[in-house]
């Protein structure tokens, strides 16, 4: 089989990723782009199957078996509140074969790397190892196998920028001496303890960050491959997952108002925040409302804008809010969604959980849309948000989270706010909107408060 | 292993500026499906792995190759599967419900 036709393989699946990322552009257009790139992954395999160097079959057809094995059961059973465990243990796979791919790769040629390739597979190793470990403790907090918040202890920058620049040497010497073969899989093992560094002091709500940057270390790790093995179609794969990655990080970055140094640096809710957290509390009171009374408020609505955050997926109760919903439109008010591009632990999270109880997209708006909305609503009605609502980000200057960009909840003509108990949210940080006069609270469980709500808007 | 050419680093710096391009243009709703489909796509890691599992490159690569191949592939199969099943549940609100 000449290597012409692999090409044209690689150049035709390398357009169809192309396309199919150019589909989700669109709700319309996204499961046709997806049906490309899938055709695309499809041209990609079948090409690498006719190059010459494939000897024997039998090993592929373990390993192509066992990962369907293990992948569809995941996809197809998975709730939808466990996405961002999965996307974390999806880079962790992604960067784990770009990882034994590399070591496979220096092991075989003897260390008798040229210094070039050393510096991509220098490249690919070091991001993938450090993206095995980080996704994995990402997963762990996510699925609250480890504690989910932040881990610091006195001197951690300087451990970590230490690793991190002894990790940097050690790369620098084996670019110039690529033989030296221990130091080579010294450095995949610092590789594997900086991904686990740099997530232990990173908590809850910066997550979205955290699983966007290693998304795109993922892509880079992969297309580093692509240069150690000379394959276009893993450069450009592994760019497009890079960009994508690096694209979703800025954003949620500028969503929370902060630079990647400082979320990868400076932990949120350590002791630098704890000051600014007990200032309210004490002398200000919170009003409680019944489920009857604020059914009452809902049902005799305009408009209501709904606030979902994480404690939706945590209560798993999307579809009374649907529910909810529902009964509300068939009293003639309107429903809005109100997104916030953090809400949740992953870009997106809330408009996939939302879908999923079949609330129609387009009342899903985003931030800046939904705002100047706020003053129109009769009822903001705040479901496990927090931080996304805070006032403290407009105008508390000693705040961790100010200059954040909220949803102009407090604008609302009346707020009601479903929360478990007072405790303050994953930062840790005091949310004063919880003691605005216009704003009533009605603790318990959300998807019990929210049963209780839609028999109560029923029977109004 | 083949030399590295400077083309591979123009590959490299186009396909970013494109991916930059396309993806900035994908809204907010979508970003999850979004992360979910890189996932997928960044699967494509099976072309390096396949090759490993299947030439006669020894034992070790063998057995690397292997895993590697179960990796890529569980990210291949999962991400497209859980992909296309968000991707069904977005309807605008004319949509037959």
């Amino acid at each position: 089989m000449p290597p012409v036709v692999i090409q044209i393989a690689y150049l035709a699946s390398a357009i169809l990723f192309i396309l199919g990322l150019k589909g989700l552009t669109s709700p319309a257009t996204a499961r046709r782009g997806m049906l490309y790139a899938e055709i695309g992954m499809l041209v990609a395999i079948i090409g690498t199957l006719l190059q010459h160097e494939i000897v024997r079959f039998d090993w592929i057809l373990v390993g192509l078996v066992a990962g369907s094995a293990i992948g569809a059961p995941i996809a197809i059973y998975m709730p939808m509140t466990a996405v961002p465990q999965r996307t974390a243990i999806s880079h962790m796979c992604g960067a784990l074969a770009a990882t034994l791919v590399g070591v496979a790769e220096y092991w075989r040629m003897g260390g008798q790397v040229p210094h070039v390739e050393m510096a991509a597979l220098g490249f690919e190793v070091l991001f993938g190892s450090l993206t095995i470990t980080g996704s994995f403790m990402a997963f762990g907090k996510l699925q609250e196998l480890i504690k989910g918040a932040p881990v610091t202890y006195r001197g951690q920058n300087t451990v970590n920028i230490t690793l991190f620049l002894g990790t940097l040497g050690l790369f620098a010497y084996l670019i110039a001496v690529p033989g030296a073969r221990p130091l080579f899989y010294a450095m995949v093992a610092l590789g594997l303890l900086i991904g686990v560094f740099i997530v232990l002091p990173i908590g809850g709500a910066d997550m979205p960050v955290v699983i966007s940057l290693l998304n795109s270390y993922a892509g880079l790790a992969s297309a580093a491959t692509g240069f150690v093995l000379g394959n276009n179609v893993l450069i450009i794969a592994g760019s497009l997952d890079g960009a994508s990655g690096l694209i979703l990080s800025i954003l949620m970055s500028k969503a929370m108002n902060r630079s990647f140094r400082n979320v990868l640096f400076g932990a949120f809710g350590g002791d630098a925040t704890a000051a600014a957290t007990l200032q309210v509390a004490a002398d200000k009171t919170v009003r409680t409302i019944s489920a009857e009374d604020a059914a009452i408020q809902l049902a005799y609505a305009q408009l209501v804008i709904i606030v979902p955050g994480y404690g939706m997926a945590v209560a798993q109760c999307q579809h009374q809010v649907a529910e909810l919903t529902e009964q509300i439109s068939k009293r003639g008010g309107a429903v809005k969604f109100a997104i916030h591009p953090v809400a949740g632990r992953m870009p997106g999270h809330m408009n996939v959980l939302l879908a999923e109880a079949n609330i129609p997209y387009d009342r899903l708006y985003d931030m800046e849309d939904i705002n100047p909305e706020f003053e129109n609503a009769d009822v903001a009605l705040v479901i496990g948000a927090n931080d996304v609502v805070n006032p403290a980000a407009r105008n508390e200057r000693s705040s961790p989270i100010y200059g954040m960009p909220i949803l102009n909840v407090d604008q609302a003509k009346s707020i009601i706010v479903l929360k478990r108990s007072m405790n303050p949210g994953f930062a840790g940080i005091e949310n004063e909107l919880f003691y605005n006069p216009k704003c009533s609270m009605l603790f318990g469980n959300a998807k019990d408060s929210l049963i209780k709500l839609v028999t109560a808007v029923k029977s109004v | 292993m083949n030399g590295i050419s400077f083309i591979e680093l123009y590959v490299f710096v186009l396909a970013a500026f494109v991916g930059y391009q396309v993806i900035s243009r994908v809204p907010p709703l979508l970003h999850t499906p979004l992360m979910s489909a890189t996932n997928a796509i960044s699967g494509i890691s099976l072309v390096g792995s396949l090759v490993l599992a299947g030439a006669n490159y020894g034992t070790v690569a063998t057995i690397l190759g292997v895993v590697a191949v179960a990796s890529a592939m569980t990210n291949v199969v999962s991400g497209f599967l859980i992909t296309d099943r968000m991707l069904r549940m977005f309807k605008r609100g004319d949509e037959g419900k």
